[in-house]
């Protein structure tokens, strides 16, 4: 399999673009709107053309501004999927997936199990039925690299979670060089192998999904793994421990060395609930009042003045937590961890 | 009781526009029998015109959708500098007073003309030929076709296009595989306009091209050199072009409900610029 070298700048309307990636397996950017990702996928699929730099697959070059060479997006073998798919509403969904390779469409019909629908018009189908028929055209192709924009944000959150497992699936399968962009850490983490952070145009951190979590670079990318985040005042205590003045007054510990105005990075997931104070020097406490409990699943989000913690059902259960009660969040030092504030 | 007297106002309004606006039509129909109005269409100055007019509106129209098509396209989905002036230029004989665009088709193919003395150079002579009556209908109809075309394709999503362009297709299975189905009402509409006003174009062709039967004189300037010799021709060549006008209205209506169903996706990504 030939991997994809994409290294080049792109002016866009408030700044440049600016980026190397070399992409072997599934590579998600993910990032606020705006950030640029999408007009990642729009270079690689050759519809827009950087000023400068170089992309290839494998031997195969796209785009060398060097020797002043561009290739148009139909010379490029790109399964490019929209994302709000962007079907031929005047096609019935078999020529929708013909549209690029007429002798496999009955078989990409099939694998992806819409051929009862061959002669339906994209405007008669469910958000992941398109889904589905955008994925089969964009195969049909026989391209070399995937690139697929927020193939899950057209989608309600319940269709999504099969939607997400059936792509993870399929990405795996095709084991092609794939570069997803979302906006949801949550699905990047899910169905990429790497992860990159891209803000204003410049990639933040490049790294797996768990080192994102494990070692965010700064509080932007900390913030966007679905931690808390709290600013404060550190100062060291000793070798091994730091103390954090939050702004809202409380003090919180930490084994990660920090100095002066620091992000403090707390997951929802080590953060432990009780409605009495426990006295526990390893731990940090906050009391607050319960903002908010919201069920996902068998898991319950509860928000704790400024923390969000995340426990089973069944404690958030026994604890009969309730909005406008109090009670007391507690993590670990040792899962407090310190980040430059952006 | 004064909501009663408002609604009354306004009904009688639009009673007296509605009869104002159909007296006319209704008053060609009913001034001569309808038997006596066929018999008029067997009348030789009828049928000459009726070939004039049908041969020169279709060679106009035929070369209207020829260039006008691309230019439209052109227009619709490029960002150049000078573009709006284009647009403008596109439009301009559409508020242009007849006769001026008459004047101005002589001054420009006229023996003396910009273009003419080189023309009669060749010995080609355009003033007073039927190639004159076909330039001057492309000339007044054209803009109505490219305007409403430009409507049609800029309303054409531009991530269909990328999309087609990533799935291998080249700009020109683009075009007629994407593109041109996706904005054929708005092309027939357009079409259907241009076609009625070539149809009825009086002005610009009686100057440039004089009113010669068999030769340049279409329907409407029969109608005028009828007008005092025998006017129940005239009342037969006024039915005959309601009933074309019609006819023509209908089916622009019908072609602007022809539109394919409403995109499924938004514009993220542009139409390309360069290729």
């Amino acid at each position: 399999m030939a991997a994809l070298h994409a290294d080049f700048a792109l002016p866009l309307r408030s700044f440049e673009l600016e980026l190397a990636l070399e992409v072997d397996r599934t590579v998600a950017l993910v990032g606020p709107s705006g950030a640029g990702k999408t007009s990642v996928l729009r270079a690689i699929a050759g519809l827009v053309r950087p000023p400068r730099g170089r992309i290839a697959l494998g031997d195969d070059v796209w785009l060398d501004t060097a020797r002043r060479l561009f290739r148009k997006p139909d010379e490029r073998r790109v399964g490019l999927v929209f994302q709000e798919y962007a079907l031929f509403p005047h096609l019935t969904v078999r020529q929708n997936v013909a549209y690029a390779g007429r002798e496999r469409a009955d078989e990409y019909l099939e694998r992806f199990r819409i051929s009862h629908l061959a002669d339906a018009r994209p405007a008669a189908l469910s958000g992941g039925e398109r889904q589905r028929v955008a994925v089969a055209r964009a195969l049909a192709r026989g391209p070399g690299v995937i690139l697929l924009d927020e193939p899950l944000s057209a989608l309600d959150a319940h269709t999504k979670g099969a939607v997400r497992a059936e792509l993870q699936e399929l990405l795996q399968e095709l084991a092609l060089p794939t570069i997803l962009v979302t906006h949801d850490f949550e699905d990047a983490a899910a169905l990429a192998d790497l992860v990159g952070v891209i803000v204003d145009g410049h990639l933040r951190q490049f790294a797996t999904p768990s080192e994102l979590v494990d070692r965010p670079t700064d509080a932007f990318v900390a913030s966007f793994t679905g931690a808390n985040l709290l600013r404060g005042k550190a100062r060291r205590l000793d070798d091994d421990m730091t103390v954090v003045q939050l702004e809202t007054g409380e003090l919180v510990y930490s084994t990660e060395w920090g100095e002066g105005d620091v992000g403090v990075v707390i997951y929802p997931w080590e953060v432990s609930i009780g409605r009495l104070q426990q006295h526990d020097s390893a731990m940090n406490l906050i009391q607050g009042e319960i903002r908010s409990v919201a069920a996902l699943g068998n898991r319950v989000r509860v928000r704790i003045g400024p923390i969000t913690a995340e426990v089973t059902a069944s404690s958030a259960d026994k604890l009969e937590l309730a909005r406008g009660g109090t009670a007391f969040a507690s993590f670990k030092a040792t899962g407090t961890r310190l980040v430059p504030l952006a | 009781m004064r909501k009663a007297l408002l609604a009354l106002l306004y009904f009688l309004a639009a009673v007296v526009a509605l009869a104002f606006l159909a007296l006319p039509i209704v008053a060609i129909f009913v001034h001569v029998p309808p038997g006596r109005l066929i018999d008029q269409l067997s009348n030789p100055v009828v049928t000459d015109a009726l070939i004039v007019s049908f041969k020169t509106t279709l060679i106009a129209q035929a070369f209207i959708l020829l260039f006008g098509t691309p230019t439209a396209y052109v227009l619709a989905s490029r960002r150049f500098p000078g573009r709006s002036l284009c647009v403008t230029l596109v439009e301009l004989p559409l508020v242009l007073p007849p006769a001026v665009a008459g004047i101005g088709l002589l001054a420009a193919f006229g023996r003396f003309g910009l273009l003419g003395s080189s023309l009669s150079a060749a010995g080609i002579t355009i003033p007073f030929t039927q190639t004159a009556v076909t330039i001057a209908v492309a000339f007044v109809a054209s803009p109505l076709y490219i305007r409403q075309a430009i409507a049609a394709f800029e309303t054409i999503d531009p991530n269909l296009v990328a999309a087609s362009r990533t799935l291998g297709a080249g700009p020109a299975r683009t075009f007629f595989r994407v593109i041109l189905p996706l904005s054929r009402g708005g092309l027939a509409a357009g079409e259907a306009l241009a076609f009625a006003r070539g149809l009825g174009e009086f002005g610009a062709t009686i100057m440039f091209a004089g009113s010669l039967q068999k030769v340049t004189q279409t329907l409407p300037l029969a109608i005028y050199a009828e007008f005092e010799v025998n006017f129940d021709v005239t009342l037969a060549i006024s039915a005959l072009l309601i009933l074309i006008s019609a006819a023509l209205l209908i089916s622009l209506k019908l072609a602007s409900q022809w539109q394919p169903s409403t995109p499924t996706s938004h514009s993220r990504f542009g139409l390309l610029s360069w290729s």
